[in-house]
């Protein structure tokens, strides 16, 4: 059988590849909100509403280099990673178990349409009665908000998989736990990974409520805590500080690590949702 | 090339059994207005190296009865037995070939997918399955496409992937469900052509399910034709080597004879 030729590709000049890309047109939409900001505040001219942006930057820098605010950062981040990590086990289990039989898929569909629409911060009662004030409390909470989204998105994802490509699963004997790890998961690995976005996003809004309504302890309190204190000082400015690293980091995870993610994955493989 | 040979002990079973044997089976299915009945007693051997074709109109259950040889779906009544033995689940000894471009693992690469099937439908250790699948890409025209993504190949070229994958996994029977229908004519010619020379090389059985007669003429050795509503056997015609010669005279006169006998009611849908 002759071999069909490869086609040749030539790479687009640089000038024209950093002009297509998106990075500088969020720079300059980035730049156009700060001006405003910065702007506003001084007409305002009122720093315990609205603290210029450098005032809020040198408040950043100085919670910074004093440690402080690393320190609330990395307490909040290992608490949520924790969240995270444990939510995802669960949800990753429950959708096995839906996937592999009638009966799971009956609980899961049940428990995600109770368990979805209750929002996190609703249960911080229950949990400080069953866990008390601190981490494992926390914990719970996030683990309730990443849990239903993560599973909600799996399941669906699962349900999308082409019968086709579950028959070519099946021809080669996979079944069960195999199955669904090498085929089900890879193949809906497009809503897996909106999925865990929206997971994300749910357990660091989660986190930060529940930390700004029960600080723990001032030692032990993370990012929350600290917007939190610094309100009751009356430092606007470090408030808006505490603000600033919540969306940075949003910004980190969601620009690099997800966008990573995604291009390394679902965007090889040709699978990039609309 | 370290390919196995097949084993021996299956020529033995093939003097004993025929290779496939479907014993009175009817398939049913529950819809929303009630029992369907797609296929309705049908019985036929298939006998080793033979390319058995069922043909018939969309409707007549040939995909349905290939889907039940493959496992993927149980008779209602009746049994099929592959080398004796009654099949009641997918496995690697029947690899189907389907006409959907989506049956191939979209995160792995050409190579990857004929490496993996290998890897989990014969138990080879990855770098003998590496080597195995980069010889049947090359036999099917896909050696310079080994580290593409399948959703950068045409859709031709990606049955290619497919076949070279059922072939690489050396099945007993080979399952072919329209691998072609969903090609451009031009295309679909020459892979008919080029499935032909592989099945005549490797010495393959297969069941290929088709609703074009000259598809079924060029790539069988015989020809079961079926009738719609429910599925039923219709029709035999054996297909001589110089037969499948297209162009030729044999070629239309065997193929006027099947329109004749299976597709001449006029409420019969014409493909």
């Amino acid at each position: 059988m002759s071999d069909i030729a490869a086609p040749k590709l030539v790479r687009a000049p640089a000038l024209r590849r950093v002009f297509d890309g998106t990075p500088w047109r969020r720079a300059v939409i980035l730049a156009g909100f700060a001006l405003i900001w910065e702007l506003y505040a001084r007409w305002l001219d009122n720093a315990l509403l609205l603290p210029t942006m450098g005032a809020t930057l040198s408040a950043l820098w100085a919670a910074i280099v004093s440690g402080e605010l690393p320190d609330r950062t990395l307490t909040s981040l290992r608490v949520l990673i924790t969240g995270y990590a444990l939510g995802i086990a669960v949800a990753a289990a429950l959708t096995t178990l839906a996937a592999l039989s009638r009966w799971g898929n009956e609980a899961l569909g049940l428990l995600t349409s109770m368990f979805n629409p209750l929002p996190a911060i609703a249960l911080l009662p229950v949990a400080l009665l069953w866990f008390g004030i601190g981490t494992p409390s926390l914990i719970f909470v996030i683990v309730h908000s990443v849990l239903w989204p993560v599973a909600l998105a799996c399941y669906g994802g699962f349900l999308a998989v082409p019968p086709t490509l579950r028959m070519a699963g099946r021809n080669l004997g996979l079944s069960g736990g195999r199955f669904v790890v090498e085929i089900l998961v890879p193949a809906a690995f497009p809503q897996i990974l909106s999925g865990l976005r929206i997971g994300w996003a749910f357990a660091w809004r989660t986190l930060i409520a529940a930390e700004l309504v029960f600080g723990v302890s001032a030692r032990s309190g993370g990012l929350g805590w600290f917007i939190y204190t610094s309100r009751a000082q009356l430092e606007t400015a470090s408030v808006f500080a505490g603000l600033l690293t919540v969306i940075l980091i949003g910004l980190v995870v969601e620009g690099v690590i997800f966008r990573t993610l995604t291009r390394i994955t679902v965007q090889r493989w040709g699978q990039e949702q609309a | 090339m370290n390919v196995a040979p097949r084993s021996a002990d299956f020529i033995g079973d093939a003097v004993t059994a025929p290779l496939l044997a479907l014993d009175h089976v009817s398939i049913s299915y529950p819809t929303r207005d009630g029992i369907l009945t797609a296929v309705e007693d049908v019985s036929f051997t298939l006998s080793a190296s033979e390319r058995l074709v069922l043909l018939g109109p969309s409707g007549c259950g040939k995909s349905t009865l290939l889907r039940t040889v493959g496992g993927f779906l149980k008779p209602s009544t009746g049994e099929i037995r592959l080398h004796g033995r009654r099949i009641d689940a997918p496995g690697p000894d029947r690899m189907t070939v389907f006409q959907e471009f989506d049956q191939l693992l979209p995160w792995r690469t050409v190579l990857g997918n004929v490496r993996y099937a290998l890897e989990r439908g014969k138990s080879l250790p990855r770098r003998q399955a590496e080597d195995v699948a980069r010889h049947w890409l090359s036999r099917v025209g896909l050696k310079n496409f080994v580290d593409a993504y399948p959703h950068t190949l045409s859709g031709g070229m990606k049955q290619r992937v497919a076949i070279a994958r059922a072939f690489a996994l050396e099945p007993a029977l080979l399952l072919m469900d329209e691998p072609f229908a969903a090609l451009d004519a031009l295309t679909r010619r020459q892979m008919q052509d080029e499935l032909l020379k592989l099945c005549e090389e490797t010495g393959s059985t297969a069941l290929f399910v088709t609703h074009g007669i000259d598809e079924a003429i060029r790539v069988g050795t015989r020809i079961l034709a079926l009738t719609p509503h429910p599925g039923r056997l219709a029709a035999t015609f054996d297909v001589p080597p110089d037969t499948r010669i297209r162009g030729t005279a044999r070629f239309a006169e065997l193929e006027r004879q099947i329109q004749q006998s299976v597709f001449a009611d006029p409420e019969t849908e014409h493909v």
